[in-house]
């Protein structure tokens, strides 16, 4: 099954990150296709390559570039929320790109699920 | 329809609303919303009543991570992250009741 | 590759505007899906009924107001506009508070229309 991923919350604040991390994992594990992770609202700071947690802490950010590295997946950052929080291109985490809105409803007619996970 | 909740019942409405207006199906907590689903929660009796209607589940590894794993209402599945995935992909359709 | 697939996409409303940026950014989804082609139908239940109450004045917030976009609406071919009953009784407010043509659903109607859905996107 195809699976789309929206994320409206950033890292660390919410756990909403965290949930769709381990959502994701759980699906590629089960043979799951993961067509697109949405980042959206506060979402797009998961995308921030500034981010620099405590050592004793998960990366969230590096977590995600790495799935994306191992499976390919397609993280999308929407452009007009990551513009209005200082997401460029400049300072944007390995494996994610910058796009428009039209990839989260794109994904939602693709996809044979979309999953939200936000505030 | 899955219906995904994450609030906890005591601090917004979130499950209030979900169980106002769902039919049928299924309802999943996840993050603070599986604290609705523990025994002498204030929600408890609301989500014992709807469980004649809508078959609930809850998160183990949120429940855990609250330290109420010990605590799960009567009628109230457990899954993990796994269980997640399979039950969004059981239903038709899901929202999240943020 | 998604040409032709048209899917029931409903956006669901449930936060009061100008608190939290939801009701804005939700906005801006819709109208892009107008663009797609698809059979939209937007939900505005619990504080997200406020989003359609007439005579928003945002100067002193100095916030851009953009309920008048909600009128614009039907001009994208965006004309499903869902409000729930029990939202409206709870709020004080009655269908000539808003600022558009709505219809009005009771609580088990609107939780049919869900059930009916392909793909709902809440904010």
């Amino acid at each position: 099954m195809k699976f789309a991923i929206m994320i409206n919350e950033g890292p660390y604040q919410h756990q909403a990150t965290d949930s769709a991390y381990l959502f994701c994992k759980a699906a590629l594990d089960k043979g799951h296709e993961i067509r697109r992770v949405f980042f959206y609202h506060d979402g797009v700071n998961n995308a921030s390559s500034l981010t620099e947690p405590p050592q004793d802490d998960r990366n969230i950010v590096a977590r995600w570039s790495k799935l994306a590295e191992e499976h390919k997946l397609d993280l999308v950052v929407c452009v007009a929320a990551a513009l209005r929080r200082g997401i460029q291109e400049e300072n944007l985490a390995p494996g994610f790109r910058i796009s428009g809105l039209g990839q989260l409803v794109e994904a939602g007619i693709e996809a044979d699920r979309l999953v939200t996970f936000g505030d | 329809m899955l219906h995904i909740v994450n609030k906890s019942p005591l601090e917004r409405n979130s499950l209030e609303s979900c169980l106002r207006v769902a039919q049928s199906g299924a309802i999943l907590l996840i993050e603070d919303g599986v604290l609705a689903a523990t025994r002498g929660n204030a929600a408890a009796a609301t989500l014992t009543e709807a469980a004649s209607r809508l078959k609930i589940y809850a998160l183990a590894p949120d429940l855990e991570a609250r330290g109420m794993q010990d605590r799960v209402l009567e009628g109230v599945t457990t899954v993990d992250y796994g269980g997640f995935v399979d039950l969004v992909a059981e239903h038709k359709n899901c929202q999240s009741w943020l | 590759m998604s040409e032709g697939v048209v899917k029931k996409f409903m956006f669901v409303n449930r936060k009061s505007p100008y608190g939290t940026v939801y009701a804005l950014e939700s906005l801006e989804v819709v109208l892009i899906s107008a663009a797609f082609d698809q059979d939209v139908s937007l939900v505005f239940m619990d504080d997200g009924v406020y989003q359609l109450k007439k005579g928003q004045q945002t100067k002193g917030i100095e916030n851009k107001n953009f309920s008048p976009t909600y009128r614009a609406l039907d001009g994208y071919d965006i004309e499903k506009l869902y409000v729930e009953q029990e939202s409206l009784d709870a709020r004080g407010l009655t269908e000539d508070d808003l600022l558009v043509d709505v219809t009005v659903l009771s609580k088990a109607d609107m939780g049919k229309l869900m059930d009916d859905m392909d793909v709902v996107l809440s904010f």
